[in-house]
């Protein structure tokens, strides 16, 4: 395909790559301040336990202990949806759950004091399990949600959100099928997103400049203006807070829920009236930070010969854990992420979340559809297997097109506007070979000894990559450099790169004349931050709008030195020309003398398109040892334009980690269901992908203009780990013959499954089994 | 910080223990002690690196030897700093990202300038120590296969997925072109 364009579709380098390779990008744990101190957490030992007594005198005591703050001594913070869940509480609901904070002159001697506040517990009993946890009699996490059952919706999400799938008349739908298969199937194995740096934050309480009370904060975020109204309504009203984002280490979502880690450190430094940073250690942050929450469906599902899913129906449970901020909204989406793969008329889908003892669910990339669709996709699968339908043709039929539409996020249908994805899955399986590998269902592609080979495939699309609002200024200064006003953070994409980019590309000027400002709120519009794909679409979107807006402002002062009308000039490399007289042209630094020009963009919510990820994968299963080994993925995917092809590689790469395929091979979180402790938080026993183990990745990029974006372009990065779990089940499945329908894929449950060990069903055996999966 | 500061602030005094450190081929001498700015025996080279000396371009995540984000060469070896005490590195030559960088002429090791080509970090809070084990791999073998690559940076851990750009990253300046 022609490249049009100077910059857009080319590699240009990272604008941050220089400090990137030199050590000398500055994250949040890099700065330096003036009288820092370092803030701990004391936590709890218990699952469940109401607080008898607190002494911190001997916290106090110890040399270079600046505070030790209880719940007595702090106003009462609370959020979460509903906001019921409390800074400090007392009452503790997971292993880990806040009791008392610390601040001291250095981080170890904040720990040791940490050891010297001694708590009083009235131990309660506890909950882990979603489906007890509903039981009569099973203990009760908070007085306002009797049976632990959470409250759907989500106020972020408008006046309504979507609380189920309801559309149709499923009695219609199943009389209409050729099968109906009822089945049950759970992704509730817990993996973490975990990001390499941990959640951190430096908070600084002080006075503003007006002179009222103000907070700044520095995180490791990629929201730092969302943290801002966050911070803003958890702290109260006659405060300022100013939120500095600068590189983080890794977020894929997870960090929004920052709102905690950023109170310990304020209030720290509120009492101390010095700037306090908060570091969580890796086992804070696996033991005490977010999971992805935890999916279990039981469902009824019609279908016809030829694919046609006639109904859907049943109920979807989902696990928070201890409290909920976005369940909700993951629910909200999730559902409609559902209806945009699966195009079935009649659905009838009853979402419930339900509160456990265990720390809390959050947000991971595949927000709520990969939790529904990775528990979904292994029942449609009995479907298809009875009527010997090829799963890579079913998805091509029922994933959405155009004429088709969905119920999105805030329960309204919206109509699709955007393209067919079929040519590109035909060649996404083309690459892949599924015709040649595919066998039939329970069929293995080859079988050498021990050793058998199957493939799978999946599908994932996301109306979210026309989500929330962003605004952006482009500034032109009178030397002609270019500033963009955005509070984009930096979080691995590399969309602060393509923020520039796009400025250079609407202004034809050298990449170099542009820079970014720094992520602070203060001087930056609001900017809801890059999740669910919406940094394509939504944020470029509205800083290519500033890029219009300023080159229109422009040629407006231009005008009258060329004697022509605005709409007839145009520009490159700080020159400004008529169309119709190019030779005569103006410096870019005439029009600006004594001048600023400044281009404001701002992107409203377009909920009517979705991309689409389709992930094919090849596994081999010995079936002696039950090891599963993923030899290999292909992703194909139609962005619409690159924008910037090494980013988007690496995004599509990133279907591996970040609780995305490895979460159905080896990544699991595991609870000691008796104490309610994580057995594995740590980098050691929390198993992650190492290089020599990486399968070899294919990623098919197709680029059918988008007619939405002023470069064509659509959003894909965050749905990168959503099609691949449920396309591994199914691959292991194929490759032994057997159904494996519960993640991850140990070898224990493949040995299981071949009836080589113990037997499946038993729900304490599961658990043990389960526990010694850890060690497989 | 310069020899001359560390040296004039750590006059030596009978009785006292002093460790000389070479960091990026500057020499710190650095007081055993509990006080502020002086090494105390249980600081890891980590801390010591970052807290003590400001060379904050080495990273710590686990902080337990298991992710690699910390590595830093000894001599030409690449080792965990998160797992080394500092007072056991005296007279031994450790070099950090940011002693990749040719002293004189401030030039791009070519690993480091090939990262950037090759966009190989996305978050990069992973590359200093990836970087550092590519160079104590090509530094030991400067023209490894594809499969030596991932061996030596099987001990780095990236949540991104950098790995694929890594290694061509490295590919790119190993003696095996192509």
């Amino acid at each position: 395909m022609a490249q049009p364009y100077r910059y857009i579709g080319k590699a240009t380098p990272r604008k941050d790559g220089l400090d990137i390779v030199t050590g000398e990008s500055r994250f949040v744990d890099d700065l330096k301040f003036e009288r820092l101190l370092h803030g701990v957490v004391v936590r709890s030992p218990h699952a469940h336990a109401m607080i008898k007594s607190i002494d911190s005198a001997g916290a106090k005591g110890l040399e270079g202990v600046r505070a030790v703050l209880t719940r007595e001594d702090i106003p009462d913070f609370k959020y979460g949806n509903p906001r019921v869940f409390r800074l400090l509480d007392r009452k503790v609901r997971y292993v880990g759950d806040a009791v008392a904070l610390i601040a001291a002159e250095s981080e170890q001697i904040a720990r040791e004091a940490a050891g010297l506040v001694a708590i009083d517990y009235h131990v309660l009993p506890a909950v882990f399990d979603d489906y007890e946890a509903m039981e009569p009699g099973a203990p009760q996490l908070y007085e306002e949600f009797p049976g632990n059952v959470l409250p759907l919706g989500d106020p972020f999400l408008g006046q309504k959100s979507m609380v189920e799938i309801r559309t149709g008349d499923v009695a219609d739908g199943l009389s209409e099928a050729d099968v109906i298969i009822a089945g049950k199937c759970g992704y509730d194995n817990l993996p973490n997103p975990m990001p390499m740096e941990s959640p951190r934050v430096v908070a600084s309480w002080g006075r503003g400049v007006e002179g009222r009370d103000c907070v700044t904060f520095w995180i490791s975020n990629q929201a730092p203006y969302l943290m801002k109204v966050i911070l803003g309504a958890i702290l109260g009203a006659n405060l300022d807070v100013r939120v500095f984002g600068g590189p983080c280490g890794g977020s894929f979502g997870s960090k929004l829920m920052s709102w905690q880690p950023m109170c310990y450190a304020a209030l720290l430094s509120k009492n101390t009236g010095r700037p306090v940073k908060v570091v969580y250690s890796k086992e804070e942050h696996l033991g005490s930070f977010v999971l992805r929450p935890s999916s279990r469906l039981d469902i009824k599902v019609g279908m016809k010969k030829d694919g046609t899913v006639t109904a859907i129906a049943g109920d979807w449970l989902i696990g928070t854990g201890c409290y909920s901020q976005t369940t909700q909204a993951q629910v909200a989406v999730g559902c409609g992420e559902a209806m945009i793969a699966l195009r079935c008329k009649n659905w009838s889908v009853k979402p419930k979340i339900v509160c456990t003892n265990r720390t809390a669910s959050g947000i991971a990339r595949g927000f709520g559809g990969q939790e529904l669709k990775c528990a979904l996709f292994p029942i449609l699968s009995r479907g298809m297997e009875k009527l010997q339908i090829d799963p890579l043709d079913f998805m091509k039929k029922n994933f959405i097109k155009p004429g088709d539409g969905y119920l999105w996020r805030d329960a309204q249908w919206y109509d699709y506007r955007g393209i067919s994805f079929t040519a590109m899955m035909d060649r996404g399986a083309e690459v892949f070979g599924w015709k040649q590998k595919w066998k039939g269902w329970l069929t293995p592609t080859s079988v050498e000894g021990a050793k058998r080979i199957g493939i799978g495939v999946g599908v994932h699309g996301n109306a979210d990559v026309g989500e929330d609002v962003s605004e952006a200024y482009v500034r032109i200064d009178s030397n002609g450099s270019i500033v963009v006003h955005s509070c984009l953070q930096e979080h691995g994409t590399g969309q602060r790169s393509n923020g520039a980019k796009v400025v250079a590309e609407v202004l034809q000027t050298p990449l170099e004349w542009v820079s970014m400002t720094p992520a602070d709120t203060m001087v930056n519009p609001f900017e809801f931050g890059p999740f669910g794909s919406r940094g394509t679409y939504v944020i470029l979107g509205a800083i290519i709008r500033a890029a219009e807006d300023a080159r229109s402002k422009l040629f407006e002062v231009a005008a009258p030195m060329l004697g022509c009308a605005a709409s007839e000039l145009d520009t490159a490399d700080g020159y400004i020309w008529a169309k119709s007289a190019p030779k005569r042209r103006v410096r870019w630094q005439r029009a600006l003398f004594q001048r600023t020009i400044l281009g404001y963009g701002r992107f409203e919510p377009d909920y009517s398109l979705s991309n689409c990820l389709m992930s094919f994968v090849e596994v081999e299963v010995d079936t002696e040892t039950g090891n599963l080994v993923l030899q290999r993925v292909v992703n194909a995917t139609d962005v619409g334009q690159i924008i910037d092809p090494q980013g988007l590689a690496g995004q599509l790469c990133g279907c591996l980690g970040t609780a995305g395929i490895d979460s159905a091979i080896f990544e699991e979180t595991i609870l000691d269901s008796s104490t309610g402790r994580i057995l594995n938080a740590n980098m050691i026993d929390y198993k992650w992908r190492t290089s020599s183990e990486m399968p070899t990745i294919d990623n098919v990029v197709f680029q059918t203009p988008m007619p939405t974006h002023r470069f064509h372009a659509i959003g894909v990065g965050e749905i990168a780990t959503a099609p691949g779990p449920s396309a591994v089940l199914m691959a292991a499945s194929n490759a032994i013959g057997a159904w494996l329908d519960s993640y991850p894929v140990t070898p224990c449950k493949v040995l299981r499954a071949l009836g080589k060990v113990g037997n499946a069903g038993n729900k304490q055996r599961a658990h043990t089994a389960r526990k010694r999966g850890a060690g497989d | 910080m310069s020899r001359e500061n560390i040296e004039s602030r750590n006059e030596p005094v009978a009785g006292e223990k002093l460790i000389e450190l070479r960091v990026n081929s500057q020499v710190y001498v650095l007081r055993v002690g509990r006080g502020p700015g002086e090494l105390d025996p249980a600081h890891t080279l980590a801390f010591t690196l970052r807290e003590t000396l400001g060379l904050t371009g080495t990273k710590v995540s686990c902080d337990k030897g298991a992710c690699g984000g910390c590595t830093v060469l000894r001599e030409a070896e690449a080792v965990l700093s998160c797992m080394l005490l500092t007072i056991e590195c005296g007279g031994k030559e450790i070099t950090t990202i940011e002693g990749l960088k040719d002293a004189k002429t401030g030039a791009l090791d070519p690993l480091q300038q090939s990262f950037i080509d090759h966009s190989a970090f996305q978050c990069g809070y992973c590359t200093p120590g990836m970087i550092m084990s590519s160079k104590a791999l090509l530094t030991a073998n400067p023209s490894p296969a594809e499969e030596e690559i991932k061996e030596a940076l099987s001990g780095n851990f990236c949540r991104c997925i950098s790995q694929y750009q890594v290694v061509e990253a490295v590919k790119a300046v190993s003696g095996k072109k192509g």
